[in-house]
Order: structure tokens, then C-alpha cells, then sequence
């Protein structure tokens, strides 16, 4: 038999992190090491959420669940979302105990505004697959919410999408079995890394030390 | 860098520390002396039988707040710690190398440069303060002999040959300590290092300012997930503290000894600051503690120019630089440790 544990998926959410900067990623995921704004605050709010995990809203032809647990075992990756929507559709699925067929739709949603990058759009995706895997159907679409701007879009999810998260997270999973964390690879998304204290990407610009070491003994 | 906080130091040692919210209190018997805000501190330490609450001291585990039980004389007794941070790769790392003679001589060999080479300019810079106050020639001499050291310290790989040239060197060093006490003389003399128990005052004030310095080095290396008790100098010995020891050697001479000097010579310690026992041992009084205690808070946040990192940051974080520069090495990103050589 062979017994998987809970903590040995990968958190879903480091998608994010790995897009933002691979290193990052493994610093918060593989080494442990964070600093109070990124994963502790990010525990807390996922805290609060499975608090009221098993909150369920009926409305005309729609299931809202809350802070679902998800996981998906060919990714190895497992999480929340914040909000699934089953819509009725006569070419969904059946739910226990619900005499109608669903659709489900993953609606993720964010503090702030959309972002430049992708990494909202990707995170949606690897969602979209584990519902796929747990509800043994397809999902097509799902729905970012950003904060500041009240608004809901739409992200079709599409194949190549999806295509797309397998790789990142194949290549998480690679790094995480062997235990890597990439070395430093300064951009401007440095600037905006909460791990910079740990990280120190300036120091890769800097003198090699032997010069350092020969420079101040020869004073 | 990241940001120094304080630590807080009870002296009192009938004291008793407990927790409310946020806070930790202060008591004794009844009466509440002091509270502060625990999310301000870095760390605490008592001197001699304190007592702690266990709500306490579950605070301090889970906030990776270190709680240090020392005896009144700052010989470290227990720890409260939490569960170590994550990063087992580091350790296993650390380990690897530590059980490697070729790397652990290397890292051995940095760490004894920078002891000599700091100590090396902390007498040219007697020199160039007090040169009517002190044997120029003799300083210069033994500046001179310690260049001469660096270089055959630069070039030995072996642990064995290096504790021997660190060795000679001390004897040296030792011989012009006192020479650097030009105040208060005929109550501060050294006449060679003494310890467990200190027989002198700057012995037992040398005692103390390394216990503290130890525990500095030893919280900084468990900050970024180092072991604290895997030394590649310094041995592993039940309850020794090795690697904290290694990180110390480069600091004694300029951030302990030099903090012991100044306090003699500013005249901000004094006779009166100690007792002598019947065997023999000298100790600090309570109120020679407060003293020295303040003033190593401040000195911890003296200024200074880091050599390696370019980077302005306060003496109390040096400890905490080289630890993650340790790290840094150790984990690959850079092929060397840059020690802290300070002129
Ligand atoms: S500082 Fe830069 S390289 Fe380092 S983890 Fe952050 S983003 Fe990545």
C-alpha cells in the first residue's frame, strides 16, 4: 500500500510564487524560511477561510461552496478555492443528493487590482484541474474577483493553459524531490520580493570573496 | 538587512517573567516592575535563578523569541527554543562539511584570520591613538608578526597546524593586552586569561561579554537555519555550542575585547562594580551588570560600515550578517565565507 500524506502535495498557491521567481518558490516552499508578509499572512488567511469550510448557499439554479479543499493527485498539488459554483447544466454532473446536473466554476478572488502577470490566470487553471479530477469532468471557464475594482473576468481555460500549469508544476515537483533551490537570478521583481532579506540578490554583483579576503589582508 | 530589535536582559534573580497578552510582565513577589511588548523583543535573558511561566515560555517557542536561562556570571544554563525552522538541506549541508576535514579546515582558516586580523588592527589602532601612552615599538613588532601569521595562516589546511598558529598567536596578543588598559591600572590588571572562575576583574568582565556573544552568535546561526552546535573549528562536545564559537572567533577581539577595554578606559566600570569570593573567583555585583548590560545594548547599536556588504548596519546585527554569510557559503551561492575583517 502506498499511504500519502497530507503535507506531501505541493501547496497549490506557490504557483504563484514559482511564476513570480522560481527561487522565491523554493525558499518559501522547499526551505521553510519566509518572512512575516508572505506566507504567515497568506496561513492566516487561508485560516479564517477554512473556518467556515463547509459553507454552502443555494440560489435559483446555482451550489455556492466556500473554502473547498482540492487536490489533484497527478500534479501532486493540493489547496482551496475560495469560492466553487455549481451551475445547472443538463450536460453536467450529479452532486449526492441534488436532483439536477453541474457545472462546477472555480472563482478565485484577490486583494487589489489585476495584475500584469499571469499568475492569477494560472493559479484559476491548476484549479480547474484538480475540480476536473475530483468531479471527473471538464472545466472550461472560471472567474477572477479583484477587490479594488469589484469586478468579476472571465478566463476561458483553455488546454493549452492547462498545458501550461503541468509544466510549471511538473518542474516544482522535480525541484521540491530534490530538495533545489535555484540560485539567485536578479530582475526588477526583486524589488518587490518580501524574501530579499534572505534572499540577497545584491550580493551576486558584488566582489567575488577571495578578492574581498586577498584586497583587505594585503592592507 | 533585516531589522535589530532589542533584547531584554532581567537581572534580578528573584524575579519571576510571565505573559500577559501581548506582554511579557515583570514581578516580583507581587509587585510588577516592568512589562514590555514581546513583538519588540529578540530575545530574552535572565541572570541567575529567575523564574519563567510555561505560558511564557510557549510564547517565546512558538515566536521564535529565544528565552536564555545564565547564571549570575552569564555562564549559559538552558534554552527555551521552538520547533527548528524548516530547512533540513541546509543542515544535512552543514553537517556533510563538517564531517569533511578539507572543508572544515578552510572554514576553520577564515574564521582564524579574522580573529587575527582584527586583533592585528585593534593594536595599530593603538598605535595611532595613544602613541604617547604606550611601546610604539613593541606594538608595531607584534603588528608585524601577526601579518607574518596571516600569511602562513592563509596558506595551512590543516585544522591541527591552524589551532596551533592561533595559539602562538593569542600568546602574543595576551601579552599586549594589558597594555591597552591605560586607565583605572592599579584595579584593572591582566595577567592571562583565567576562567570557571574568572580571578580577576577584566577576566571576569571578558567571561561575560563572550557568554553574550556567544548567545548572539549562536541565535543569529539558528535564524537562518544553521546548527549552532555542529562546529568545524571548535569540535562537537556535548552542549557545546561549536559552530557559535567558530562564528565568535572572528568578533572576540573586536567587538568583545575591545567593549571591555573601553569600559575600563572610559572609566564607566569600575572597582566598586565587584566582588571577590573566598575561592578566589571575582564576580560582577548586581549593579556592575546593570552597567555593563546598558552598555552593551548600546554599544549594539553603535553604527558601522560593513566590510564585505558595503552596507551601513548596527554592530548587534555583525552576528547575524556573518551567520547568513555562512549560509550563503554553505549552501553554494558563494564559493568562499567572507569573513569580517574590520579595520
Ligand atoms: S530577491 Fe529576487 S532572486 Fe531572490 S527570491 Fe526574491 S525575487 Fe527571487
Amino acid at each position: 500500500m502506498d499511504y500519502k500524506q497530507d503535507d506531501s502535495y505541493l501547496l497549490l498557491s506557490g504557483i504563484q510564487h514559482f511564476q513570480f521567481c522560481p527561487r522565491q518558490w523554493a525558499l518559501i516552499h522547499i526551505e521553510q524560511q519566509w518572512e512575516e508578509n508572505s506566507r504567515t499572512v497568506e496561513g492566516q488567511h487561508v485560516h479564517k477561510k477554512a473556518d467556515d469550510s463547509s459553507a454552502r448557499e443555494k440560489r435559483k439554479d446555482k451550489l455556492i461552496v466556500r473554502g473547498m479543499a482540492i487536490k489533484s493527485e497527478t500534479l501532486n498539488i493540493s489547496g482551496q478555492c475560495d469560492v466553487v459554483e455549481f451551475v445547472e447544466d443538463s450536460a453536467g454532473v450529479s452532486l449526492y443528493g441534488n436532483p439536477s446536473l453541474y457545472r462546477p466554476i472555480p472563482v478565485e478572488y484577490k486583494r487589489g487590482k489585476p495584475k500584469v502577470g499571469r499568475e492569477d490566470e494560472l493559479q484559476l487553471a491548476a484549479q480547474a484541474i484538480c475540480l476536473e479530477e475530483m468531479f471527473l469532468c471538464q472545466i472550461t471557464e472560471g472567474y477572477l474577483y479583484y477587490n479594488e475594482t469589484k469586478h468579476r473576468h472571465l478566463v476561458l481555460l483553455s488546454d493549452a493553459l492547462k498545458q501550461e500549469v503541468r509544466a510549471i508544476v511538473t518542474k516544482m515537483n522535480s525541484y521540491y524531490h530534490r530538495r533545489y533551490t535555484p540560485k539567485v537570478k536578479t530582475g526588477p521583481h526583486c524589488k518587490s520580493c518580501s524574501l530579499q532579506n534572505i534572499c540577497l540578490p545584491e550580493l551576486m554583483v558584488r566582489e567575488s570573496v577571495s578578492e574581498y579576503m586577498e584586497r583587505r589582508l594585503r592592507e | 538587512m533585516k531589522k535589530m530589535l532589542n533584547t531584554l536582559f532581567v537581572n534580578q534573580s528573584d524575579a519571576y517573567l510571565a505573559l500577559d497578552g501581548g506582554n511579557i510582565v515583570v514581578k516580583k513577589e507581587d509587585e510588577i516592575l516592568g512589562r514590555v511588548p514581546l513583538h519588540n523583543l529578540e530575545g530574552i535573558v535572565t541572570f541567575g535563578y529567575t523564574g519563567a511561566s510555561p505560558a511564557l515560555m510557549g510564547y517565546c517557542a512558538e515566536n521564535n523569541v529565544p528565552l536564555t536561562f545564565m547564571t549570575k556570571n552569564g555562564r549559559f544554563l538552558a534554552r527555551v527554543i521552538g520547533e527548528s525552522k524548516g530547512n533540513v538541506v541546509l543542515r544535512k549541508t552543514q553537517y556533510r562539511h563538517s564531517d569533511c576535514e578539507i572543508q572544515s579546515s578552510r572554514l576553520a582558516r577564515n574564521f582564524i584570520l579574522g580573529k587575527v586580523y582584527n586583533q592585528k588592527w585593534m593594536l595599530e589602532r593603538t598605535t595611532r591613538d595613544y602613541p604617547m601612552r604606550i611601546d610604539v615599538a613593541r606594538f608595531k613588532e607584534t603588528s608585524q608578526y601577526f601579518s607574518r601569521k596571516l600569511i602562513e595562516i592563509q596558506e595551512c589546511e590543516d585544522l591541527e597546524r591552524l589551532r596551533g598558529l592561533e595559539g602562538k598567536v593569542a600568546v602574543h596578543y595576551n601579552q599586549l593586552f594589558d597594555d591597552m588598559i591605560l586607565q583605572q591600572k592599579e584595579d584593572f590588571m591582566f595577567k592571562g586569561r583565567s576562567r570557571r572562575p574568572p580571578l580577576d576583574r577584566v577576566n571576569a568582565m571578558l567571561s561575560f561579554a563572550y557568554s553574550l556573544l556567544a548567545r548572539d552568535t549562536g541565535a543569529a546561526l539558528e535564524a537562518v537555519g544553521l546548527d549552532a552546535y555542529v562546529g568545524f573549528l571548535h569540535r562537537e562536545r556535548p552542549g557545546r555550542i561549536s559552530l557559535a564559537l567558530d562564528l565568535m572567533e572572528e568578533l572576540r577581539g573586536i567587538y568583545a575585547d575591545r567593549f571591555v577595554l573601553s569600559l575600563i578606559n572610559m572609566k564607566v566600570i569600575q572597582a566598586k562594580h565587584f566582588i571577590q569570593k573566598e575561592n578566589g573567583a571575582v564576580l560582577m555585583t548586581e549593579e556592575g551588570r546593570k552597567v555593563f548590560l546598558s552598555s552593551w545594548q548600546k554599544k549594539k547599536q553603535e553604527m558601522i560600515q560593513h566590510p564585505y556588504l558595503k552596507e551601513k548596519m548596527m554592530w548587534g546585527l555583525v552576528p547575524y550578517a556573518q551567520a547568513l554569510l555562512l549560509a550563503r557559503h554553505l549552501r553554494g551561492d558563494l564559493e568562499e565565507y567572507p569573513t569580517f575583517l574590520y579595520k
